[in-house]
């Protein structure tokens, strides 16, 4: 009985402060990403016609986990199959999250982001038959600053 | 050392190409770290400390990278990619790789 409570006080604090914070975190990604707009970040790997100079690696990453609720209902998604709405934000948080990292780490006077690549790595303790290993998600976006001239 | 993840180093002219090089580091996690990252998985959102761990062991098999990049008397490192791999639960390794060459 007192599991079966704890439980659902995990769920539903997980729930509601979750939520809260995701929904933070998407408005200050949407807001960072409309200041950041003039900075374009491609994986091209040729550089647009005229002379550039190389400013060097830029790299940004995050680690961001799913709250209790999302991963029961994960859960309870692994019975039926099809999409895994609740981890979808969670991959979309933190690769949009790492790009705008990278953009922020950028030196002065970079006019270009040239050949990015998104690296994602599940970092979790999720241990093999064991229920509560950590469901979180390291990703890292990392590309060549250029200047032209 | 210019590090580039460009096939060139914008505006220089590639004289010699030493071969690739590596640098890896592998790092276990923190227990005061995981006992908060235990905390935020209730609620979630970013794990900072792990945010952090991971950065600096990138920078670590950057650096060895770069150190053996060095030695073979190289300026600039191109093409350069990272990878990352959970080689044990509680352990990731971070790689770093790259083609050594000398710029002009």
């Amino acid at each position: 009985m007192a599991d079966l409570v704890v439980f659902l006080t995990l769920l539903v604090v997980g729930y509601i402060v979750g939520s809260i914070l995701e929904r933070r975190h998407f408005r200050s990604i949407e807001a960072r990403e409309l200041e950041t707009i003039g900075l374009p970040a491609t994986n091209l790997e040729i550089l647009p016609p005229g002379r550039h100079e190389n400013l060097g690696l830029v790299v940004g990453s995050a680690v961001i986990s799913v709250d209790y609720f999302k991963r029961f209902v994960a859960g309870l998604r692994d019975l039926f199959g099809g999409r895994h709405s609740s981890y979808e934000s969670l991959i979309d948080r933190a690769r949009r999250e790492a790009v705008l990292r990278m953009k922020a780490a950028c030196p002065p006077g970079t006019t270009a982001i040239m050949n990015m690549r998104i690296e994602t790595a599940a970092v979790g303790s999720q241990h093999i038959g064991r229920r509560n290993g950590i469901a979180c998600l390291e990703v890292c976006a990392y590309g060549t600053a250029v200047r032209s001239l | 050392m210019e590090l580039t993840t460009l096939p060139i180093v914008p505006g220089k002219r590639i004289v010699e190409h030493y071969g690739i090089v590596t640098g890896s580091s592998v790092r276990a996690k923190h227990v005061g770290r995981d006992f908060m990252a235990g905390l935020k998985n209730i609620f979630g959102g970013e794990l900072k400390g792990y945010t952090e761990l991971l950065q600096e062991s990138r920078q670590e098999a950057s650096e060895r990278m770069v150190q053996q990049a060095d030695k073979l008397g190289a300026n600039a490192i191109v093409n350069m990619r990272y990878a990352t791999s959970a080689v044990a639960p509680g352990a990731a390794e971070l790689f770093a790789y790259g083609t050594a060459v000398r710029v002009e």
